[in-house]
């Protein structure tokens, strides 16, 4: 094998590894004074509120900050240093409501929420008049989202059950397929069928039992994708060693596999569950609102938290709407405890067994 | 190599020649198939229901179902169309895209190569927090907190920026508009965005970071040079699943538009209306031909998302069969 | 290049004391027409957060020659190897105290750009890793890209061929210069990123076990490769196979861990027959003859 080499036959470069950088203080010093600019040029400009504020400062602190790394370190440099600001202030940007949403939502929820706001519902009280509660809303959320879970759990688990453990052929495909499609249907759109499926053509009344199957409906998918991945995830040696003992490949299933998929699959459908629980369209399509107490999900209007917090909304009383506030913060408790109770059900389940199924 | 299918033929061969396919064996099999065959029908299901109800309106309707922009299915004679509703549900997730790919990319980044691998966790599950807040929220902040204080800034974009069309405003009023509504579908998708695109930028192989290091690359270039290009397939199926997601939203939409049957470019007027607001807000008063009007504006939604969908799922495919041969 | 062991044995010990650098190390360097430097360190210390990883390693390497960095596995001498590129602070929380002269500059000092010095010092790594999404002329045209001038088609065509030429890839890749640079062979990915490394013009070239991922023919290929381009640049080379160090190297530094748990530090360094022949210290004659590592 002949060599082919040529000595590199360049002028070579000056080596300077030197470059002047920019003092450290320089990004304070730039975001102080980006600020003062900001708020002194809202009197010219006329830009008042909080976002227009923020933006002249941004604009200023780029001006200053970049251009004084451009005089000084070059492109390169400046351009990087500039890449680092667009990705810090869009951290920022994406930051900054939800710490707002979460605010709010306590500032004005806690001014509204007290034992008299979660037992009393809205029976008898103007949309005007302050007072009244969420009792209704409460009850009909719970029963509608137990409901739902009732029906699409099984089901979700039993699906999933079928495409790792059995799924081979034609049919696994087309299933796998249609879950994944399943997961991206509008919820709305779940409302939509339950209503021209069960409530128009069956003649099931508008009722929280409706409202149910729509919320099943949107749980299925997910339920059955986390499951899915929670049994992929139990080694195949305990499969096989179950059946070297004989035992029979449906027991395997649901003495071996499932137990010790258990928590995952725990924590997937509570995780559905907080999801579903804030949907508010399907609900609107299925039921009908109403300010009392209605304990009976299979006939009647029955209230929920979502829709009553619309219902507030729509109301535009400063009563109502402060209502509605106290509505959102229930919401984010109720949506909170389960994620934190799904989030205890996997720990606890895998600390004691000591098996990491996360 | 053993594929999980040949353990589960071999376990299953195993547990019949020992005791038979069992009576057990065979119902339990049942059932798991059945309930995969049930989502498949529900499937079905839904795309026969919406259809045998939305007939009959899009029967007798004296409008164009595609470039009407009134929406009258009650009136004598009916007309309607999906015209503005196309439109404005296309124009609201447009918006929302063009504000969230950017900035869940960004934040995707700086969780995966800007900060240390504690905070970026942190930061990337506090992110990902948003996802937890339900829509109607996110509707009602958008009413309360968001509109009174954009305003200002919405009207200086008229004044300076007003030579673009799209950016004027001629009502003077800068509540309840399409940009708005934008802005608060972007709040929403961000995360969803945002952590599909970290799980692949995450993945960058850290040696091909630091080849670009080492050849005297800043940390934007390589950035620009290794991680984007690599990442670029995980992001454009972030960005579908967003879009998915922005075009069935529907309770924050119908919160903050101030629902106006009409097409309006003027994106910081008043105005506009989308699929799903629409059938949320003019359910409760459609009448005998208005609830199957909006039914066939819902099987509208229901194909563009399930198109969407499918696009999303074939870009993924395509990029499972590309790295099976890298 | 066998070891001739019946020659005299030279017994003079690597100089501990760095060289006075001749040029006041504030003023920029213009180098004359030799494009390789000397690297002087100096009480190198290397830190990962509170964890002193690396201590007191001082050390020259003549400009224009292959010094091989040896010792088992963990006992640093990769770590030292990275602080002398900066490459060893890209990771989080990793630092570094002491000197590290180029041609008498320090490279740690504050008004030194580390991107500057990453150019002039360029790095091939153990795993060979061109760029994925780029094509064999890309990868190599990569580093020269950044630096913003304009360049000409021409010049770009030149300086990639030239680079190729010098990393002995030019004859097997020549016809496929467009494809993707992943797929070549494993030790043609190696040589592409030699190419790659040379292509900006370093004066140094650092190799991290550029060999160990690689079959036996290509690492031939290799240190024959590393034999020639030590006429241009002065080469720093980690290696854990002995046999190499030996064939290639002039200079040989053993690198060992003194307890595990504590700090690497170096032990030893000379010329590479005097090493592998008579070494000083214990612990390099055990590492040598395999007793231990």
């Amino acid at each position: 094998m002949s060599v082919d080499i040529a000595p590199l036959v360049m002028s070579p470069p000056p080596s300077v590894l030197q470059g002047r950088r920019q003092p450290r203080w320089a990004l304070g010093a730039s975001v102080v004074i980006a600020v003062v600019i900001a708020l002194a040029s809202s009197v010219f400009t006329g830009i008042d509120g909080v976002a227009g504020t923020a933006v002249v400062a941004a604009i200023a602190f780029v001006v200053i900050y970049i251009g004084w790394s451009l005089r000084l370190e070059g492109r390169r440099h400046a351009t990087d240093r500039f890449a680092t600001t667009l990705i810090t202030t869009a951290l920022v940007c994406a930051l900054v409501p939800l710490v707002s949403v979460l605010w709010t939502v306590l500032e004005r929820g806690l001014a509204v929420l007290n034992l008299a706001f979660l037992t009393n519902s809205m029976r008898n009280v103007s949309a005007r008049s302050t007072g009244g509660g969420l009792f209704h809303a409460l009850i009909g959320t719970i029963e509608q989202v137990a409901l739902a879970s009732l029906v699409a759990v099984p089901i979700g688990v039993l699906t999933a059950i079928y495409l790792v453990e059995y799924g081979r052929g034609r049919a696994a495909t087309a299933i796998s397929f249609f879950v994944d499609v399943m997961v991206g249907v509008p919820s709305i759109v779940a409302g939509l069928f339950i209503f021209t499926g069960l409530v128009l053509t069956l003649g099931l009344p508008r009722s929280g039992l409706a409202a149910s199957f729509a919320l099943a409906i949107l749980m299925l998918p997910v339920v059955s994708r986390t499951t899915e991945e929670m049994l992929r995830v139990v080694p195949n040696d305990l499969r096989e060693a179950s059946y070297a003992l004989g035992i029979p490949k449906w027991r395997t299933i649901t003495k071996v596999v499932l137990p010790s998929a258990l928590a995952g699959i725990i924590t997937g459908a509570m995780l559905a569950v907080a999801r579903v629980t804030g949907e508010t369209a399907p609900l609107l399509l299925t039921t009908f609102l109403t300010q009392s107490v209605n304990t009976n999900p299979v006939e009647g209007p029955q209230a929920s938290i979502p829709t009553f917090v619309w219902d507030q909304i729509t109301s535009g009383t400063a009563a109502s709407l402060a209502r509605a506030w106290g509505g959102a913060l229930v919401l984010i408790l109720f949506v909170t405890v389960l994620y934190a109770t799904a989030r205890l059900v996997s720990w606890w389940f895998t600390g004691r067994r000591g098996m990491g199924v996360h | 190599m053993t594929t999980h299918g040949d353990l589960v033929a071999r376990g299953s061969r195993a547990a019949s020649t020992s005791s038979g396919e069992s009576l057990g064996d065979r119902v339990f099999r049942g059932l798991t198939l059945s309930a995969g065959l049930f989502m498949v029908t529900i499937m079905g299901a839904i795309a026969v229901f919406l259809v045998w109800r939305a007939v009959p309106a899009l029967n007798n309707n004296s409008g164009s179902f595609f470039t009407t922009t009134s929406w009258l299915p009650d009136q004598t004679p009916p007309i309607f169309g999906i015209a503005a509703l196309l439109f404005g549900t296309l124009m609201t997730a447009g918006l929302a895209l063009l504000l969230a790919v950017p900035v869940g990319v960004a934040v995707a980044l700086y969780v995966s190569h800007y900060a240390t691998p504690r905070i970026g966790k942190s930061l990337g599950f506090v992110v990902d927090l948003l996802a937890a807040v339900p829509s109607i929220i996110f509707g009602l902040w958008g009413l309360a907190v968001l509109m009174p204080n954009t305003g200002g800034l919405f009207k200086w974009l008229n004044d300076y920026l007003g030579f673009i069309p799209i950016l004027q405003n001629t009502t003077g009023i800068y509540t309840k508009s399409m940009l708005l509504a934008g802005v608060v579908l972007a709040i929403m998708i961000l995360p969803t965005v945002s952590s599909v695109s970290r799980e692949v930028l995450v993945q960058t192989p850290r040696m091909d970071v630091e080849a670009a290091l080492a050849v005297g690359a800043t940390k934007w270039e390589t950035m620009r040079m290794v991680v984007l290009p690599f990442g670029r397939p995980g992001i454009i199926s972030a960005a579908i699943l967003g879009l998915g997601r922005a075009l069935g939203e529907t309770i924050a939409v119908a919160i903050i538009l101030s629902a106006l049957f009409e097409i309006n470019w003027r994106i910081t007027e008043p105005g506009g209306n989308t699929f799903a607001a629409n059938i949320a807000l003019k359910w409760n008063e459609a009448g005998t031909n208005g609830i199957p009007a909006l039914v066939a504006s819902g099987l509208v939604l229901f194909l563009i998302t399930l198109a969407v969908n499918m696009v999303a799922r074939l870009i993924v495919q395509r990029r499972r069969t590309k790295e099976g041969t890298r | 290049m066998s070891l001739d062991l019946s020659a005299p044995t030279d017994r003079t010990a690597v100089p501990s004391v760095p060289v006075v650098p001749s040029v006041p190390s504030a003023a920029p360097l213009r180098s004359g027409h030799s494009m390789a430097k000397r690297i002087d360190i100096s009480d190198l210390r290397a830190y990962y957060r509170d964890f002193l990883a690396v201590d007191g390693v001082t050390l020259s390497v003549e400009p224009r020659s292959v010094t091989a960095f040896i010792g088992p596995s963990g006992c640093g001498k990769s770590t030292v190897l990275r602080t002398l590129n900066r490459m060893h602070e890209v990771i989080p929380g990793a630092w570094v105290d002491g000197k590290v002269l180029l041609d008498g500059e320090d490279i740690y000092a504050d008004s030194i750009d580390p991107v500057n010095v990453r150019r002039t010092i360029g790095m091939v790594f153990q795993r060979p890793n061109p760029f994925p999404t780029m094509s064999v002329y890309e990868n190599v045209a990569a580093g020269l890209k950044l630096d913003g001038r304009r360049r000409r088609k021409s010049e770009l065509d030149d300086v990639v061929e030239q680079s190729l030429r010098s990393s002995n890839l030019w004859a097997e890749v020549k016809d496929r210069l467009s494809r993707p640079g992943a797929g070549l062979s494993g030790g043609q990915q190696q040589r592409l990123c030699i190419a790659r490394a040379i292509a900006v013009q370093p004066q140094v070239l650092l190799m991290d076990e550029p060999c160990s991922a690689l079959d036996p023919i290509s690492t031939l290929a290799i240190e024959d490769l590393i034999e020639s381009l030590k006429e241009s640049y002065t080469i720093v080379i980690v290696t854990h196979n002995m046999q190499q160090a030996a064939r290639v190297s002039d200079t040989t530094a053993f690198f060992n861990l003194s307890a595990p748990g504590q700090p690497g530090r170096l032990v030893e360094s000379g010329p590479t027959r005097t090493i592998f022949t008579t070494p000083t210290e214990k612990a390099t004659e055990d590492y040598i003859s395999g007793r231990f590592g």
